[in-house]
């Protein structure tokens, strides 16, 4: 450590060894970062053989590589993939849409109260969802029989809508940020211009807000995605998606460890491809409504 | 791109060709004026806003606060089985699940003893361990390094992962014969610790701490890294000047300002705790044992493993009761500071 007597001339030398180190501890975090999945990614790689005999650090050579798990865990996985593209699109447009609305009615718009009912959206964000699992199972089947109205694929629909809903508290807190950092003379503007509401929305806080619906998109589709506990109890069997297909593949391939990493990349597949296009949207999201 | 300019157009048209006064004595007419009523303006904008949020808002009444409710009555019955039966009504889950609570001692004790505590201690050991790590990340990405956006692309990964993804990651990582961390172990001759991570009682845990901190640390980073960049820079100047010492200076000088960076990062870190499932249900499934068992888990296998869905009602409330107790304060604090 230096200390306040440092002389210009020590200072000069410790500065680049400080830089150093600082780039050794940042490297080294990278390592420990990216561990599990450099690790994974060899694995999946490798023979049944090779990644019991080597150590999973090392990449595959000759011939302990093959492909194979990976089209073994693609052929158990595609239609899950499907089913998840299928309900999670409608349920990450959606609930970013309700959000904007929301957040709209609740930030632009002058009556008195709009921070009492911005406090009851806001709240939903930290709910445990154990909270409501049972009234959620028993809203879908007795009050809501969706299975019942739509077959089979009703769990898929009943599955979107409860994302939907319990995406709307984060997408409007993080839309409301945005339209709070909005420069507020263009709306007083508009509405002494006599624009209804509606049609600041749509001229003004729409366009406006398209950043944001790239940042609250990215987010959610991120989030929808992942889950795992709203599917268990709303989807039976058939329709199951990839993050309940892949638990379940984990269940009957015990200790095959190169198919459970193939199988592990494919379900992430979406989310680490939009995380690469999209970090920065993505970072905005986490940063403004928490995990 | 026209609608903007459209926009824009009338905006400065309507800044340069009225008088200041004038529009501001209208605004304050369009913010005040209007009928009061009670705590809510039914004026004309309150009708014209009802639209916006009126159904997103419906949702979740129904859904999140409709659903807390009736999770609230169903725990007050003797629900179990199939037939949902409502009668009678009584604090007798709670009274069973605490008095369980209660009879666990320094060893044993029922399932309910146990994933209290755990719970627990996931609750503060994970805070706490994704706080400090993600402290340390920001200030590493704070010091004008090159390629910042790159580490900290990296750093924030796991955090875009499900969590199934990343428990069957660490089920390979923890695996005791193959797995990355007991070969590192015995390749440096630590052999002692190369223990079996997932599979032995005492370990779990920790095991499930350190992956979940992995995961987590990244958005630790992130709300600390905005933290940072908020403090003035002459404050770092200032202190250095001062002749702090790096540490020193960061220990006395800039983490006491980073106080509402790490109330929020906590809140929302606690409140995560609270509600891990996935990963361990992926790693555990729905019975991880006296070792790792949490509340969350519990409620899930009490209600659709074994169907006593009243029992598993009551365990959610407590959950329910824990994240209020964590977000309650915090709100408040932040709708009397404005905020919201």
């Amino acid at each position: 450590m230096s200390t306040s007597n440092d002389s210009i001339v020590e200072r000069a030398t410790t500065v680049p060894r400080k830089r150093i180190g600082l780039y050794a501890a940042l490297l080294a975090m990278v390592v420990l970062y990216l561990l599990p999945l450099e690790t994974g990614l060899f694995t999946a790689f490798k023979t049944q053989s090779a990644f019991q005999t080597t150590i999973p650090v090392l990449p595959p050579i000759g011939n302990q590589i093959t492909a194979d798990p990976w089209f073994q865990a693609f052929d158990r996985l595609w239609p899950a993939l499907g089913y998840s593209v299928a309900f999670v699109v409608p349920a990450t447009a959606l609930s970013a849409l309700f959000g904007s609305l929301a957040a709209y009615g609740l930030t632009i718009t002058k009556w008195r109260g709009q921070i009492l009912i911005m406090l009851i959206f806001v709240a939903g964000i930290f709910i445990p969802y154990q909270a409501v699992l049972v009234p959620l199972t028993r809203f879908w089947t007795s009050i809501v029989n969706i299975r019942g109205l739509l077959g089979p694929e009703g769990s898929l629909v009943a599955l979107s809508i409860t994302h939907i809903a319990y995406g709307i508290p984060i997408c409007t807190l993080l839309f409301r940020g945005h339209f709070k950092g909005l420069d507020q003379s263009m709306f007083e503007a508009a509405r002494l211009d006599g624009a209804t509401i509606r049609t600041i929305y749509r001229r003004i806080a729409f366009p406006l807000a398209i950043p944001m619906f790239a940042v609250t998109l990215i987010y959610q589709f991120t989030n929808i995605w992942n889950d795992l506990l709203f599917a268990l109890v709303l989807v039976r069997g058939e329709y199951e998606v990839v993050t309940m297909a892949l638990q379940s593949f984990t269940g009957s391939m015990v200790g095959q460890y190169n198919l459970l990493m193939a199988g592990a990349f494919i379900t992430a597949l979406p989310t680490i491809a939009v995380y690469v296009l999209f970090g920065k949207q993505f970072a905005e999201g986490v940063s403004g409504g928490g995990a | 791109m026209s609608a903007i300019d459209r926009i824009a157009d009338r905006v400065r048209r309507y800044r340069f060709g009225r008088s200041d006064e004038e529009s501001t004595s209208d605004a304050r007419l369009a913010t005040d004026g209007g009928h009061r009523t009670g705590g809510l303006d039914l004026g004309p904008e309150f009708v014209q806003a009802l639209p916006f949020w009126l159904p997103a808002g419906l949702l979740v009444a129904l859904f999140v606060y409709g659903a807390i409710g009736w999770n609230f009555f169903i725990s007050l019955t003797d629900w179990s089985g199939l037939q949902a039966s409502y009668w009678p009504l009584d604090f007798e889950m709670y009274t069973r699940f605490f008095g369980k609570v209660l009879e666990g001692g320094l060893l044993g004790g029922p399932i309910e003893y146990w994933s209290f505590r755990n719970t627990i201690v996931l609750l503060i050991v994970f805070t706490v361990l994704t706080l400090i790590v993600g402290l340390l990340l920001a200030i590493l990405i704070d010091q004008q390094i090159r390629f910042e956006n790159t580490f900290r692309t990296i750093y924030l990964l796991p955090m875009s992962l499900s969590f199934v993804v990343t428990a069957v990651f660490w089920q390979w990582m923890y695996n005791p014969r193959y797995g990355i961390i007991n070969s590192a172990l015995e390749t440096v001759g630590l052999d002692f610790f190369a223990v079996n991570w997932i599979g032995a009682a005492q370990f779990k845990l920790l095991a499930v701490i350190i992956a979940l901190t992995w995961q987590f640390s990244g958005y630790g980073m992130v709300v600390y890294l905005a933290g940072l960049r908020a403090i003035p820079s002459d404050q770092f100047e200032a202190a250095r000047v001062d002749g702090a010492g790096t540490i020193k200076m960061y220990l006395r000088v800039i983490v006491p300002q980073l106080r509402a960076a790490t109330l929020s990062a906590a809140v929302v870190l606690m409140v995560f705790a609270l509600k891990a499932f996935d990963f361990l249900y992926v790693i555990f499934g729905s019975r991880p044992g006296p070792g790792a068992d949490i509340l969350s888990v519990m409620m899930y296998r009490t209600a659709f493993d074994t169907s006593q869905f009243a029992y598993g009602a009551a365990i959610a409330t407590i959950l329910f009761v824990l994240a209020l107790g964590v977000i309650g304060p915090y709100l408040y604090i932040q709708y009397q500071r404005g905020d919201l």
